[in-house]
């Protein structure tokens, strides 16, 4: 069982955080700030585990990925296996990549620092994503982790994301706010 | 309305607020205080699109600003119920991420979320089992198991695959759904879709991590799967769970290693290997071909650039290497190689298997090498590397060292390593040795002389601790000691004042024995002088060797005479001993040419015998072994001891008082204690004084004693040092005598708390609360297991009336009806239960505990099922021959 996905920031800022164990906030501000202060001292192309028995409790493992200036961490006990985690992550990181179709804003989830007008949209896209995704990998559809982890590749993943963001779509046509507004979100 | 109309319009969205908080235009706190007041303010609109804009800025704010938002829980529920899917997703999203069990507008989401699983909408239903796997209670999952249980017979593969996934919440939370929702997710396992059978693999995987027992009679369905399926998705779930079987199965052992070995030859995903090895190594080491593939692939990791497939090979190795150790050897250079590794994890995990590779003919070197290692690298790794040493080392009382000597000086040597932090390890391995090694002592001393005279060292924080055991190694075994002396002064120098005051204490106390030392044996000559060599006692070394006393004299007297005024009273009493022998000693001195000291005499020789006295190792659960002496009635002693100590409490149980301190001070306390309960009336009459002493003392400083003040009464609370039931049950096993230990510990501490502050009893709480809390866990765990191994045999008995795998239909049914176990357990959870659900009538209760307790009657396999709850394992084991004779 997965524990908890966090994408953390170079400079310590947590960009999404997901915790499966039920945490209050106070304990979470104080988990990403502890598995922060580890990764931040581990050197570059080392291995990608990290010891997480003290910060999460007995039966916990961690594997984190670090791409460009942000971490992508995930938590889990021994019902998981180390390398298949290293691939979600992988996957994942793809997924988020596809999901911003021009270059551009791929361009921006790697850098993602240097043009944070954009990166706005991706923060709130992260979260969109991260419930669609991590809560397919967790609870539901193991399916999903399993087209991952066989990296038959992350098109399942898409085409729900579109065909949710159309569901959206045209469920907020019908409301008051000003289409401008929500054309912006899907932009 | 048209207020909300225009709110709406002008409503910050998350977007704004996103691009507000990237501009740093005002401070965070600022920020967020002013986004939160909008929020609130935005929430009470009538609107649901304002308000679900406003909970999804919440919900991101929260996320990643952590703050807290179980206030607007209602709100959620609310967004939770429109109609609009967009709405809706805002709320159950916002739900997932605030609710917990807790939460008490939980019981007003049981409807909708029952309304929205139901939904003909796949993603309505997604939304809500998310949501419910996330954050179900018992209650929640009570009302929602016929729902999930519907949903898991779903055509439709989305929602099918979801309701899979909930079932484990579902029963941790509701141990009962097994009775309903269980035969579904068997059958799960034979679906054809490989979506569904990956989940439902997962949820058997992640069952099987908490009570693997359970899932034996699973093994045939488990065993299709292992070599139907292709999928290394599923195929590492299945490892997982025959890792665990296995353990508790060996008979499985043999009808999976073949598969499993067919698998690593398959398959070319590494984390699909990784498991095969993972799992041949710790589950399945007896069957030699299987490890020799499993290793041939470690070896391929451990060649591998990729640092992670390189500390997996290393993990894998150190699987191995507690039935295998030849493996490790193998790899031996591989392994030294990573110690240098940049990589913590790395070399991490190759020290632990250089400590494996540990034996009494190759502990020198390696010792040697991995400390000239430590003193390369960075202050964390080297301290590990040091703590793995001294742990090793000590292993089983120093299994594997055989040369003291070089021990010592290898601990001596570590003292010295910059780093070093591992002070309190290192102090209680020099005395430990101490006292168990008589031959090291020599050694031992000398180290300990070359630790304390060193000033320098003195300034390190982290040695205080092994200075103190040096200096109470060299003032015990004095007689090692090359220069008393020097020993003196090197206890005595400036620099001592950095020191702790426990630690000066020490020091005193060892300066203490070494004045009794010089004197006795000074006396001593002097008295055979005076006897036979009259003649010679003018030689002029007799005069130096009297004058180098008295220059010993002066210097620790100038030296103590300042600690006099020490608050801390340990130092200040030492101080007080030690100037007081000072003058005793002088006063001899001065009336040497009288031949009356044989008074002194007899006094220095009395403390030299008492201070050069062996302390010996003691166990601590020492006192329990005591065995009863002839005629003494330990419960009448124990009343009359607690009448007498009035306002006094015993130092309590030693067991739990462990540590090197009790070496020191606290030792003399805790044997005092014990003759004072063995021994006779003479000791209570002295400690009856010293109540008498205690209580003049509280009437007069009554301010400053805790406030209550019924101490007198208190006092009787307390549990007498050694109860006596305790020592009649000595014999029961240690993890009775614990459990006693601690029920009795948690008994008492319902006292009020005029307790007077004891971090004894301090430590008295923190060990049963532990134990309590387990045993809760426990049995909640046991309530699932009971659910699943009685459906399992429910399912093997129908399984042998039809002959085939699937339950027929009426036994089902009965399987789907909640049934309320009548086990010891059942009735302690129905019971809980009750509190909880009113609807419940106890007549009910009863009725169908009569119920199933007849039907139990009836059926006699399940009544052996259930017959030994410890047994369990044999019991199910009873069912699992079919399928190995297959």
């Amino acid at each position: 069982m997965i524990k908890a996905a966090m994408v953390i920031s170079a400079q310590g800022k947590p960009r999404l955080a997901r915790f499966y164990e039920h945490r209050t906030v106070d304990e979470q501000q104080d988990l990403v700030r502890r598995v922060f202060s580890v990764l931040s001292c581990r050197a570059e192309n080392v291995s990608n585990f990290m010891e997480a028995d003290s910060i999460f409790g007995p039966d916990s493992n961690l594997v984190y990925k670090h791409f460009s200036t942000l971490y992508f961490i995930f938590v889990f006990n021994s019902s998981e296996n180390e390398l298949a985690m290293l691939d979600v992550i992988q996957v994942f990181v793809e997924t988020l990549d596809k999901c911003f179709k021009n270059v551009c804003e791929l361009d921006i989830v790697l850098n993602y620092d240097k043009s944070p007008k954009i990166s706005h949209y991706i923060c709130m896209k992260y979260i969109r994503l991260a419930h669609l995704i991590l809560n397919g990998i967790l609870y539901q559809g193991q399916s999903k982790v399993r087209s991952l982890v066989m990296e038959t590749n992350s098109a399942e993943i898409l085409r729900s994301v579109e065909e949710l963001s159309k569901l959206e779509a045209a469920s907020s046509a019908i409301s008051l706010v000003p289409k401008p507004v929500s054309s912006w979100r899907s932009r | 309305m048209a207020t909300t109309i225009m709110d709406a319009l002008f409503q910050r969205t998350l977007e704004d607020l996103i691009k507000q908080s990237r501009l740093n235009l005002i401070p965070e706190p600022t920020f967020l205080s002013r986004s939160l007041d909008e929020i609130r303010k935005e929430l009470r609109a009538t609107d649901l699109q304002t308000k679900s804009i406003a909970l999804r800025k919440l919900c991101y704010l929260s996320s990643l600003y952590h703050v807290d938002m179980s206030w607007a829980s209602f709100h959620c529920i609310e967004c939770m119920s429109s109609s609009s899917f967009a709405i809706k997703r805002i709320g159950y999203v916002s739900a997932s991420q605030s609710f917990d069990e807790g939460t008490p507008v939980l019981l007003l989401a049981t409807h909708q979320l029952r309304k929205d699983m139901m939904s003909s909408s796949v993603f309505d239903s997604g939304l809500a089992l998310g949501c419910f796997s996330l954050m179900a209670n018992g209650d929640l999952a009570k009302d929602l198991c016929n729902e999930v249980f519907a949903l898991l017979g779903s055509s439709k593969v989305l929602v099918r695959k979801r309701a899979i996934g909930v079932t484990v919440r579902l029963f941790e939370k509701y141990p009962d759904a097994v009775r309903v929702c269980f035969k579904r997710l068997v059958e799960s396992l034979e679906s054809s879709d490989s979506e569904v059978l990956s989940g439902a693999v997962s949820v058997f995987c992640e069952l099987a991590r908490k009570d693997p027992a359970s899932y034996l009679p699973l093994a045939p369905e488990f065993y299709k799967v292992l070599v139907g399926s292709r999928n290394n998705w599923v195929l590492i779930k299945i490892l997982k769970v025959f890792a665990r079987l296995v353990s508790l199965e060996p008979r499985l052992a043999k009808r999976v290693v073949e598969p499993v070995c067919e698998v690593m030859r398959r398959t070319g995903a590494k984390s699909l290997v990784f498991e095969c090895v993972r799992m041949v190594l710790s589950s399945l080491s007896e069957f030699e071909s299987a490890v020799r593939l499993a290793l041939e692939k470690v070896r391929e990791f451990l060649q591998d650039d990729d640092p992670n497939l390189k500390y997996l090979g290393l993990h894998a190795l150190s699987i191995a290497a507690e039935k295998h150790l030849w493996a490790v050897l193998e790899n031996k250079e591989v392994v030294t190689k990573s110690l240098s590794s940049e990589d913590v994890n790395i070399k991490r995990e190759a020290l632990r298997l250089v400590m494996a590779m540990v034996s009494e003919d190759n502990i020198v070197e390696i010792s040697q090498v991995l400390l000239n290692y430590a003193l390369k690298s960075d202050p964390e790794f080297c301290n590990e590397i040091l703590g793995s040493i001294l742990s090793t080392c000590s292993r089983n009382l120093y299994e594997i060292v055989i040369d003291f000597d070089w021990y010592v000086s290898l601990l001596g040597e570590m003292a010295t390593v910059f780093h070093c932090q591992k002070g309190e390890e290192i102090e209680k391995q020099l005395v430990d040795i101490g006292m168990r090694v008589k031959d090291a002592r020599p050694e031992l001393v000398r180290i300990a002389r070359g630790l304390l005279i060193d000033p320098a060292l003195l300034g390190n924080l982290s040695l205080h601790r092994i200075l103190s055991a040096a200096a109470w190694v060299s003032g015990e075994y004095l007689e090692f000691s090359k220069s008393p002396f020097e020993l003196v002064e090197a206890l005595l120098q400036p620099r001592t004042d950095m020191l702790p005051p426990s630690i000066r204490a020490i020091y005193l106390q060892s300066v203490f024995k070494v004045l009794i030392f010089v004197a006795s044996s000074n006396f001593m000559e002097r008295d055979l002088n005076s006897v036979s060599f009259h003649q010679s006692s003018a030689i002029p070394g007799e005069t130096s060797k009297g004058e180098s006393i008295i220059n010993l004299l002066n210097l620790v007297e100038s030296s103590v005479t300042p600690l006099l005024g020490s608050p801390d009273v340990e130092v200040l009493e030492r101080a007080r001993n030690v100037v007081g022998l000072v003058e005793l000693i002088r006063n001899e001195m001065s009336i040497q040419e009288q031949n009356e000291e044989l008074g002194f005499l007899k006094l220095v020789n009395l403390l030299n015998d008492a201070v050069s006295e062996d302390l010996g190792p003691v166990s601590w659960n020492a006192p329990d072994r005591v065995s009863l002496p002839d005629g003494l009635i330990l419960r009448d002693n124990l009343k009359e001891l607690d009448a007498v100590l009035g306002g006094i409490e015993l130092p309590s149980s030693s067991p739990f008082s462990v540590g090197v301190g009790s070496l020191f001070g606290e030792k003399t306390d805790a044997t005092s204690s014990d003759s004072r309960v063995i021994e006779d009336l003479e000791v209570t009459n002295e400690s009856n004084e010293s109540t008498s002493l205690l209580s003049e003392h509280r009437r007069r400083h009554g301010l400053y004693y805790l406030p209550s003040e019924k101490s007198t009464n208190g006092a009787y609370d307390y549990p007498p040092a050694n109860d006596p039931k305790s020592e009649e049950a000595g014999t029961s096993g240690d993890a009775d005598d614990l459990v006693k230990l601690a029920t009795q510990s948690f008994v008492s501490k319902k006292r009020p708390s005029n307790a007077k502050l004891r971090p004894v009893v301090v430590k008295l709480d923190e060990v049963d609360a532990v134990p309590v809390e387990q045993k809760r866990a426990e049995s909640n765990d046991n309530l699932l297991s009971d659910a699943i191994r009685e459906i399992l045999s429910a399912g093997e008995a129908a399984r042998g009336i039809a002959g085939a795998n699937t339950f027929p239909p009426e036994e089902s049914k009965e399987n789907s009806r909640p049934i309320k176990s009548s086990s010891r357990k059942g009735k302690h959870r129905s019971h809980h239960r009750k509190e909880k659900d009113s609807s419940h009538s106890g007549k009910q209760e009863r009725d169908r505990e009569g119920n199933s307790r007849s039907r139990r009657h009836g059926d006699g396999r399940r009544t052996r099922e259930r017959a030994g709850d410890s047994a369990s394992v044999m019991a199910v084991a009873t069912i699992v021959p079919d399928f190995l004779l297959e």
